[in-house]
């Protein structure tokens, strides 16, 4: 077969080439000292002018750390992190809480247009095309440098600022919800974010309010040697709306770089929170030097009834990725729904999938997932389906699709579906299958060159999650897959 | 237009085209009927360029470049069209976002601009219109949930769409009810001009009453034993192949 | 695993204890013995952190380790065969075993039809037989801490090579019968020449219905275009823990076709390895279990497409009565090399009674990219619209439910091939759904 001849020796020329957010910025940063200690911590929180209970909370945390051992479940293999050799806080120096966009450092700024996020004109362009506004927040190493619209979405009561702010502003929402959903013991590099998380975005939305436009947050590791510690707390009130997009990325670099964030999403009665990731850290090069570690606890609580939580991921990057966006489906007629595409490529390592958690009565959940893996890399799907004894009328319905390209990657599906309820009734199917060589000879006979074939058969193998993405991101994960598979194809 | 001289083919050591030779002129419509193994399918995607056959010998030019030189898709940029006897089902790729797909990757690489939407929605409604092709199959996923007639009917829009000068009909009539086969016939008929040859294959003489030939030549065992006028066509309806499987016995 | 601690359950002692008394009692090398209980001693009893064991932690059941059982008189043998009843209306040939030990005078070894060759395990395992170096053919099997268990104390079985189509079914019965609970540690070897053809039937049961943990191990080595048909009948008492292992070696253009059947035991756990050695093979692997009180079964596989071109199905029926627990885990692994695999997994579960509990865990672990593997896993209760329909044309609901479950099961049972095998299975079925209603 020479064109899967031809694959493998595409697949070793790319990689490097193709990682096209592998820039630098050159800023002037503050740093922690290296390493991690109670010294380190206490720095952290006074850098954020922390309240009391917060530096307790952290150190409760880092004392707990310190007993837990690193997880060694997943299918995924990687050089042993040195926790002590990372800087846990990075910031550009100018930001010391920028009051709006024209006090950031513009080389930041500059570097967000350079990644398609241009943040002074998604405020001059306020107005002119309503409906679609995104307000952004945008996290660049260890804090949140700027957040647009926020004067408009306050005039809605929806509060939207850097976590860090919210501690000290709206301390009393930040304690009654923050580790509610994945506490503090949760695992291993939860515990450690809750010791040393940095910054992140808070999102509260009122009683009845349907947000006004999306949210969205946009992460960027740049400094050297540092790790991204974000951790994101939603809650969505009675009745209420919200959209919320995180995208990430991070510069070209040899060695790894840890990101271990924690998103936290409470849904309260009637209320709906989708939450939509386009993860595209650095994957790597071809040999499988440098890129992002993306080690990261992502859980909603359906904590009223009838709520709603859709988790919609794409992810492209990192080096190995460690992530089961979950739901808790804890009140009664609560949804839960996962839909997400990882694509895996050169030595790339995916272990992801979710966890549907039915505790009420008469609820529902759906998991689409479909992996797509190429080069060496490997794409497992690990999800739990879960109905305990009082969740009468639990419905799932489990839908893994991987697709290989090549024969040195590997796609593995681990499910576990777990049943102490008579009426739940949960259905799941998983395939595994290959572009078919006639559906590829029909593209081309057509006039498709063979890797727009493979774009095109792959966009199509997707449709079904990239259409639960909002539009415009839907666009750009399009293209980021295609992207992640040139050369994946001779 | 299309020169066919001594080719051999293998799939798997097994020989299935024995020094095939055909010519095939400038707004001609051939026909190549055969009893079934006789390798008319095999010669169909030789042309079109699939990669499972070895090409022992022989060389196939069209318009004088060499195809066998060339990938799949780069034929088809040349203007080999094949109309597939099964047509492929693509997932999640609407029907509408495979044609522009294919449209314009021909058109970028034979140099040209890419069309416009409406520019393009605008032919492609034209030609659906033609061939009785409702909207909402455009819709659809690529071939997904088609009948047999409506798989045909797609290749058939393709071809209009594609506006290829060499075209190649695999036993489009297969599968094909009275009415189907009448639109398709039509559909291809509406093609036929003096710049454009059709090379259709098949296996009954039905599908010649509507679509009628120029030239009519027999295949039998990997050659083309015999050639005529469509007379020939309706003798072989008559008399069967019969007389050709003994050559294939040889 | 270094943080594992070592400490020792009372279980563990006690199987210790209990094979450092018997390991030079029982026939054969000791040296071998000794490193499989080692292999086992390394990680213990398995327990629910165990992946492979997460749902049937056998260190919380097994809390007391039974003496394992001597072998029978031959008055006591005779009257445990008489009361057996599993599958013993098949017309087969007969190998017995009573509480793990092989019947000698139940089987004439000289009159045996053609093709067929035993060799008592204890003797060969005395005599160093020649056939012994080709046990424990299926790594998966090897790694595995039931199986080490059986190569620790397994006291007996047999060995059967199969030359040539041999039409007569084998059926090895496997009796307990004892007045308190003792352990059985059988192995059974099965050789089939290339080309040959068997039918094997095994049945598993007591007289007594006392909580005894019987470990057995079936191993087969499948030649070359062989066909081997399998029915394996769990019929032990109700207070039972049943560990049993089936490890099979197929090689290339062979057809294989087994069924586990559950039908009794507190605690079953049914372990398949198998291995596809060779090309355009064709597997399929059934199971129909049936759970009633507070009965755990647990059917867990592993298939290895070792060689391209090969077809394999895998069809597991459970349903769980009253607070009953199932369990099945699967996976399909398919290896580089092993392109055109068709693998296709199936387990379905019905909970018939509030209480009831099922885990479903279907694996897939693919390298190959040319390949076609799907796996499904539903579970939830009777189609109450077809229950109404039934229950509309005048059938009382528990007969309804029957018919419908009855119906359930039957997909995987149809398999069979044996015909009177089939109807003993499906009338196994029925006696479980009279005993319910």
């Amino acid at each position: 077969m020479p064109a899967v001849q031809e694959t493998i020796d595409q697949v070793r020329s790319i990689d490097v080439d193709q990682y096209k957010y592998g820039f630098e910025t050159e800023v002037e940063m503050e740093k922690s000292p290296r390493g991690l200690s109670e010294d380190v911590i206490r720095f952290i929180s006074a850098k954020k002018g922390e309240p009391e209970w917060m530096l307790q909370w952290r150190l409760d945390a880092y004392k707990r750390w310190l007993t837990m051992k690193e997880p060694a479940w997943a299918r995924v293999s990687y050089d042993k992190v040195d926790y002590n050799d990372i800087y846990y806080y990075a910031a550009p120096k100018k930001n010391q809480a920028p009051k709006s966009l024209d006090e950031v450092d513009p080389e930041i700024l500059k570097t967000y247009e350079k990644l398609g996020i241009p943040l002074r004109e998604q405020e001059i362009l306020a107005g002119v095309e309503p409906e679609r506004r995104v307000a952004v927040d945008a996290v660049f190493d260890s804090v949140s440098v700027a957040t647009t619209f926020k004067e408009e979405l306050s005039k809605a009561g929806v509060i939207f600022m850097p976590i860090s702010e919210a501690i000290r502003e709206y301390p009393d929402l930040v304690r009654q919800y923050m580790g509610s959903v994945v506490p503090v013991t949760d695992n291993f590099f939860a515990t450690l974010n809750s010791a040393v998380f940095t910054d992140g975005s808070f999102v509260y939305i009122p009683p009845g309010v349907r947000c006004p436009m999306e949210l969205s947050t946009y992460f960027r590791i740049n400094e050297k040697n540092t790790g991204q510690f974000e951790r994101t707390l939603i809650i969505a009130d009675k009745g209420s709306y919200v959209s919320y997009l995180e995208g990430c990325t991070a510069p070209k670099r040899d060695e790894n770089q840890l990101h271990a964030a924690v998103v936290e999403l409470v849904a309260l009665d009637d209320a709906e929170i989708k939450y939509s990731t386009v993860q595209n850290w650095y994957p790597g090069d071809a040999e499988g030097r440098g890129g992002i570690y993306n080690f990261v606890t992502k859980r909603g609580d359906c904590r009223g009834k009838n709520s709603v939580i859709t988790w919609t991921q794409v992810e492209t990057g990192s080096a190995i990725t460690w992530k089961y966006p979950s739901c808790i489906l804890r009140g009664d007629g609560s949804r839960g729904e996962f839909y997400s595409i990882a694509v895996s490529n050169g030595m790339q390592q995916v272990d992801s999938g979710t966890k549907m958690i039915h505790l009420g009565k008469n609820t529902t959940s759906r998991i689409i997932s479909k992996g797509i893996a190429a080069g060496k890399s490997e794409n497992t799907y690990r999800g739990l389906v879960s109905a305990h004894r009082k969740a009468t009328g639990a419905r799932n319905f489990t839908n893994c699709d991987s697709l290989l390209i090549g024969n040195q990657c590997g796609a593995h599906t681990v499910p576990y579906i777990e049943s102490k309820n008579a009426t739940a009734v949960f259905e799941h199917e998983a395939t595994t299958s290959k572009i078919s060589e006639d559906q590829m000879f029909y593209c081309q006979q057509r006039g498709l060159s063979e890797e727009e074939a493979t774009a095109l058969i792959v966009n199509g193998f997707v449709k079904d999650v990239l259409q639960q993405l909002p539009m415009e991101f839907a666009v750009e994960a399009q293209k980021l897959i295609s992207i992640s598979l040139e050369g994946s194809v001779g | 237009m299309l020169e066919i001289k001594n080719l051999v083919v293998q799939i798997e050591d097994k020989r299935i085209l024995n020094g095939l030779n055909l010519t095939v002129n400038k707004g001609e419509m051939a026909a190549i009927m055969g009893p079934n193994g006789s390798g008319k399918s095999t010669l169909s995607y030789v042309i079109a360029g699939k990669e499972d056959y070895e090409v022992l010998d022989g060389e196939i030019l069209l318009d004088g470049q060499n195809l066998l030189e060339m990938e799949a898709d780069q034929r088809a940029a040349a203007g080999v069209f094949l109309a597939f006897q099964y047509p492929l089902e693509i997932p999640g790729v609407a029907s509408m976002t495979f044609l522009k797909a294919t449209l314009n990757a021909q058109r970028k690489a034979r140099g040209e601009a890419e069309l416009t939407t409406p520019d393009f929605i605008k032919r492609v409604n034209a030609a659906a219109q033609q061939l009785e092709i409702p909207k909402d199959m455009l819709k659809r996923a690529l071939n997904v949930g088609f009948s047999g007639g409506e798989k045909k009917r797609m290749e058939i829009l393709q071809m209009a769409l594609l506006q290829p000068n060499f075209c190649i009909l695999d036993e489009t009539d297969s599968g094909l009810d009275i009415d189907a086969l009448r639109i398709v016939s039509e559909g291809v008929n509406a093609l036929r001009s003096p710049d454009r040859a059709f090379l259709v294959i098949t296996h009954y003489q039905r599908l010649l009453n509507h679509i009628v030939p120029d030239t009519v030549h027999v295949m039998s065992a990997g050659r083309i034993v015999k050639t005529g006028g469509k007379e020939l066509a309706l003798e072989l309806e008559a008399t069967g192949y019969a007389d050709y499987r003994e050559t294939e016995a040889a | 695993m270094a943080d594992v601690t070592l400490m020792k359950t009372p279980a563990e002692t006690a199987l210790a204890q209990a094979f450092e008394s018997a390991k030079t009692l029982l026939p054969g090398n000791v040296e071998s013995r000794s490193q499989a209980f080692e292999l086992f001693t390394q990680r213990g009893l398995p327990h629910r952190r165990v992946e492979e064991f997460k749902y049937t932690d056998l260190r919380a059941v097994l809390r007391d380790i039974a003496p394992f059982a001597s072998a029978p008189s031959a008055d006591e043998a005779k009257a445990a065969l008489q009361a057996a009843q599993a599958l013993a209306g098949v017309e087969a040939l007969q190998v017995p075993f009573v509480n793990g030990h092989f019947v000698r005078n139940a089987v004439d070894l000289g009159a045996l039809p053609e093709g067929v060759e035993i060799v008592p395990l204890a003797e060969a395992l005395a005599s160093g037989h020649d056939w012994l170096a080709r046990l424990s053919p299926v790594k998966w099997a090897s790694e595995n801490p039931v199986y080490q268990l059986n190569t620790s104390f397994m006291a007996d079985g047999v060995m059967i090579r199969i030359a040539g189509t041999v039409d007569t079914p084998i059926h090895l019965r496997f009796v307990t019968a004892a007045a308190s609970a003792v352990a059985t540690a059988t192995r059974i070897l099965v050789l089939v020449e290339e080309g040959a053809s068997v039918t094997l039937l095994e049945t598993h049961e007591s007289t007594d219905g006392a909580n005894h943990q019987p470990n057995d191990v079936v191993e087969i080595i499948a030649g070359d275009r062989t066909n081997v048909q399998h029915v394996r009948v769990n019929a032990e008492g109700d207070k039972a823990l049943a560990l049993s292992t089936l490890a099979l070696k197929v090689g290339g253009e062979a057809l294989f076709n087994s069924i586990n059947v559950v039908a009794g035991s507190a605690t079953s756990r049914h372990q398949v390895f198998a291995v596809l050695a060779g090309e355009n093979t064709n597997l399929r692997v059934n199971g129909a279990t049936m759970l009633k009180g507070s009965q755990h079964g647990d059917s867990t596989l592993v298939v290895e497409h070792a060689a391209p071109y090969c077809e394999s199905r895998e069809l597991f029926k459970t349903v769980i009565d009253n607070e009953a627990t199932g369990v099945f885990q699967g996976k399909i692994i398919v290896p580089h090399h092993a392109q055109k695999t068709d693998g296709r997994m199936m387990s379905a579960a019905l909970l018939l009674e509030e209480g009831g509990s099922m885990n479903n865990k279907p694996e897939l672990e693919i390298f190959a990219d040319d390949v076609q593997c799907a796996h499904g896993a539903t579970c939830g209760q009777l189609d109450e619209d077809l229950l109404f329909y039934l229950m509309a044309r005048g059938l009382p609901k528990k007969e309804a439910e029957s018919l419908l479950v009855q119906a359930f099961l039957g997909e995987a049972v149809e398999f069979v091939e044996n015909e009177g095998a089939r109807e003993a299975l499906i009338g196994t079925v029925e006696g479980w759904l009279k005993a319910r209603a």
